[in-house]
């Protein structure tokens, strides 16, 4: 396989990621270092884009996609080190700048995303560390006067016979040479690393108070900007009347942005007191989202045919020949990221030179807002990325708000100034995850098959709001609203099919929120097929089974029932429900065990099951598992975000609940050992959560839950 | 204004209102302790007033007179309280961000009760929000911190 850095290869990459590229020679250039050194102190001589070495035998990693929690910050050096064959006590990491070495392999930009990082950097990731590697063992062949093929390497040194080399001393004349075109990359039988469960290398700096978020960066004279934003969202201001504000001890300024009133202060405590008497006069509200009538409007369009986005046969006759036929309705609605660390930015700016400190997840895109609102040219901004509390793609906006906000405070500032959001000013200021109705009519046939599926999806599109990924959105279908119902493994053998899509508008800004589309079709439709199960008389799984050819969904399924005992005696009191979905390049299935308390379900434990093709680091595996169950729990047992005229009601986490230690069930994680393409892990775990949830609820009292969150249900 | 932190004495200007989260992250740059809600919801901003943990973000600094606050910065000299050690070796954080709380929680938990049970756990760890979902791991760490560390692992 020939693979070549360039513009228009670099989508290949993707391609190639997997087990067939190993013990091949590759020929490949890997981007040279950016001219911008990094900073620290130790002597660290570049290798290429994504590694350097030191003299002392450090090994930085750059890495191109960004640490929010999902533990890329020890998965890609693995990969490194897997072939530069270091030792793994030396490695330190850090966030690359923005530039053109780090544009994601197959999406053309900066990001990080789609669960994609590991895969997407499997080969340039490994291929950076062996060319390095080449690089070393040529320099010690020239020292020792002998042919490179008489070297091998081991937890970094070079080895020729009884001599032994390590690399630091190595690092000056290896820096000089070329990098070689051609390497080899190891037998995955001979990996050290890959597939095998490393810790955490940012886990001290995370126990110790000492890991730095974009929350925690300070600078000599840094304002802190607390901003009033509209309490509807498209209001802007009137008028005001700073007076009482800038009477506040700390206070200095009140500056006007487009997004509202920014307060800068000395300290947080002073720049909230400050915007807590600010007096501003708002306009109305331009529209008026109200929930209830929201859902309302939603359900008359799904009495309409939508925009088809996949069609067979003929549905309105498939469903009046059915044997039975069952019409569903499911309503999910918006929410919150909510990540633990509130948006913030820090901006120094002098007139003409800018430095950014903040946690994105696309530096490049952030940086080019940013210069367009400063006026300065992209080249004279640094941006630095640091660790991020949370992301769940929250960090990712078309508008860089946050950024862009702080480079309006900046502007008209010009001294250092940190912008910090409040959890209320989080959790009310948008990007929510859409509300979404399904309306699902199916037709079973004699054996109790679907032989007729009608799906009419209505809700926000992603990216018709006016994004950069415009372009996802094809003939007026945003594929992201309709992923997993659209070509479901499900209907393989369904005659007649309609799934369909009414995109609405409205002035509620929506976002990408961990699994995007997946996160409200699974749950419609792995809660419409158990409802068939049922209908069919049928075992959940066994029906599953009927109806789906797919190895992968099958060996998710058929794992997760035989580690949480589908079907065998189960405490008293306890139900199962079952739910398999595919998203992101993999498979997860999840058994949902509940009990009843006080007419409220009580999780007690959760059986998953993940096939992610080759598990890079098997532990990171399955902490994503874990916590993105958490996640999926927190959303389908208490997450909304209701709408009251153009205006968030949830503001807090009083209100915004989380399931905590007290809800938190035991989770069992199970790996398929598997060889199949590999798959993303920080997302495909969220989708089948409710629908598990809501089925195991069903199995326990026979109330069918429909509309989420559970919790809004009194359930007996 | 007098405050103990972290076995250190300090002469604040600081309004006696203010909250000791931001006494602590603004004004003494002891940035490990964090801010998550800033109304008792969320523990990410649980530190120790002689050895109780408290939600600093509801705690005026006039109202600490002359306490020890302890902040995670003050749990160890080398990260080596049995319950960082415990925290490494099950490797706990995901984004990290709401750890500090947890252990400072976890912390002051054990000390009152060595062997904390589930429940025990659950009472005294629900007031800290982890939207990353490690409580499957801190759940795990709590016991092995209550546990004489096996030095081999
Ligand atoms: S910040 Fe204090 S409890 Fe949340
Ligand atoms: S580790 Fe991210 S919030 Fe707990």
């Amino acid at each position: 396989m020939i693979m070549k850095t360039n513009q228009q290869s670099r989508r290949n990459f993707l391609i190639s990621s997997g087990l067939g590229t190993a013990g091949l020679l590759l020929t490949f250039s890997i981007p040279t270092a950016c001219s911008r050194k990094l900073g620290g102190s130790r002597e660290i001589q570049d290798f290429n884009a994504y590694l350097g070495i030191g003299k002392d035998g450090t090994v930085r990693v750059i890495l191109s996609h960004v640490e929010m929690g999902q533990g890329i910050w020890t998965t890609l050096p693995m990969l490194i080190a897997e072939e530069l064959d270091c030792d793994w006590k030396k490695i330190i990491v850090t966030h690359a700048p923005p530039g053109e070495p780090y544009i994601h392999t197959s999406y053309g930009v900066q990001m990080t995303g789609s669960s994609s990082s590991t895969y997407s950097e499997f080969d340039r990731y490994r291929m950076a560390g062996a060319t390095a590697r080449a690089m070393l063992i040529s320099a010690a062949a020239t020292r020792l006067g002998i042919d490179p093929s008489n070297c091998t390497t081991d937890s970094g040194h070079v080895l020729a016979g009884d001599r032994k080399i390590v690399y630091g001393e190595l690092v000056e004349d290896a820096g000089k040479l070329t990098a070689p075109e051609q390497v080899s990359l190891k037998d995955p039988k001979d990996w050290k690393y890959i597939g095998t469960s490393m810790k955490r290398l940012d886990g001290k700096v995370k126990i110790n108070g000492q890991a730095e978020y974009g929350l925690d960066k300070d600078l000599p004279g840094l304002q802190i900007a607390v901003v009033a934003h509209p309490p509807f969202f498209g209001a802007k201001v009137i008028s005001y009347d700073a007076t009482e504000c800038l009477s506040i001890n700390g206070v200095s300024q009140v500056v006007q942005i487009p997004t509202g009133l920014a307060v800068l202060a000395t300290n947080f405590w002073s720049a909230k007191k400050g915007r807590d008497v600010l007096q501003v006069e708002w306009d109305l509200p331009v529209n008026s989202v109200t929930t209830t009538t929201q859902f309302e409007a939603y359900r008359n369009l799904a009495k309409s045919k939508g925009i088809v986005t996949q069609e067979s046969g003929n549905v309105s006759e498939g469903l009046a020949t059915s044997n039975t036929k069952l019409e569903m309705e499911y309503c999910l609605p918006y929410l919150a990221h909510a990540c633990m660390e509130p948006m913030n930015c820090t901006i120094d700016f002098d007139g003409q030179q800018a430095e950014i400190w903040a946690g994105v997840q696309m530096p490049m895109e952030d940086r080019k807002k940013a210069s367009e609102v400063l006026g300065i040219p992209e080249g004279q901004i640094q941006l630095h990325t640091l660790f991020m509390g949370g992301a769940f793609g929250r960090r990712t906006t078309f508008d860089s708000d946050f950024v862009v906000e702080a480079a309006h405070i900046a502007k008209t500032v010009r001294k250092p100034i940190k912008l910090v959001w409040t959890r209320e000013d989080d959790m009310r200021a948008g990007y929510y995850r859409a509300a979404f109705l399904h309306d699902v009519k199916v037709g079973l046939d004699k054996n109790g098959h679907p032989q007729a599926w009608q799906h009419r999806v209505v809700g926000q599109s992603i990216h018709e709001q006016g994004t950069p990924f415009s372009a996802f959105v094809k003939n007026g279908i945003d594929g992201t609203s309709v992923e997993g119902a659209r070509n479901s493994r499900y209907l393989d053998h369904t005659p007649h099919i309609s799934i369909e899509l009414h995109s609405t508008k409205n002035e509620v800004p929506v976002l990408w929120w961990r699994s995007v589309g997946h996160s409200h079709i699974a749950f419609a439709m792995e809660s419409a097929i158990d409802e068939l199960a049922h209908a069919a008389g049928k075992d959940p799984v066994a029906y599953r089974r009927e109806l789906l050819d797919s190895k992968r969904h099958l060996a998710t399924l058929n794992l997760a029932a035989e580690k949480s005992g589908w079907g065998k005696r189960l405490p008293d009191g306890h139900y199962q429900g079952i739910a398999v979905h595919e998203s992101f390049r993999s498979y997860v299935a999840h058994v949902v065990e509940v009990s009843l308390e006080n007419g409220k379900p009580k999780v007690q434990k959760v059986t998953c099951a993940i096939d992610c093709g080759l598990a890079v680091n098997p532990d990171g595996v399955k902490a994503q598992m874990e916590g993105g169950i958490i996640f999926g729990l927190s959303a389908a047992l208490y997450g909304e975000i209701t709408m009251d005229n153009g205006s968030a009601v949830q503001s807090n986490f009083h209100d915004y609940q989380m399931v905590r230690m007290s809800d938190a069930p035991k989770i069992e994680v199970f790996i398929v050992d598997s060889e199949e393409q590999m798959g993303g892990a920080g997302e495909p775990c969220v989708p089948p959560v409710a629908p598990a949830l809501t089925n195991a609820i069903f199995a326990a009292t026979g109330t069918r839950i429909r509309t989420l969150p559970v919790m809004t249900h009194l359930i007996l | 204004m007098k405050l103990t932190v972290n076995n250190k004495s300090y002469d604040l200007d600081v309004d006696p209102d203010m909250p000791l989260l931001w006494a602590l992250r603004d004004v003494l740059k002891l940035t490990g302790t964090k801010y998550g809600c800033g109304i008792a919801q969320c523990g990410a901003c649980t530190v120790h007033l002689d050895g109780n943990p408290i939600r600093s973000c509801v705690t005026p600094v006039q109202a600490i007179g002359e306490a020890k606050i302890t902040t995670i910065e003050g749990l160890s000299e080398n990260t080596d309280h049995p319950v960082q050690q415990a925290w490494l070796e099950v490797d706990v954080p995901q984004c990290g961000y709401c750890q500090s709380g947890q252990i400072m929680t976890a912390a002051a938990l054990l000390e009152k009760n060595p062997h904390p049970d589930d429940a025990a756990i659950d009472a005294a760890m629900s007031g800290n929000i982890c939207r990353c979902g490690t409580y499957e791991r801190i759940r795990k760490a709590i016991h092995m911190a209550g546990q004489p560390l096996n030095k081999d692992v």
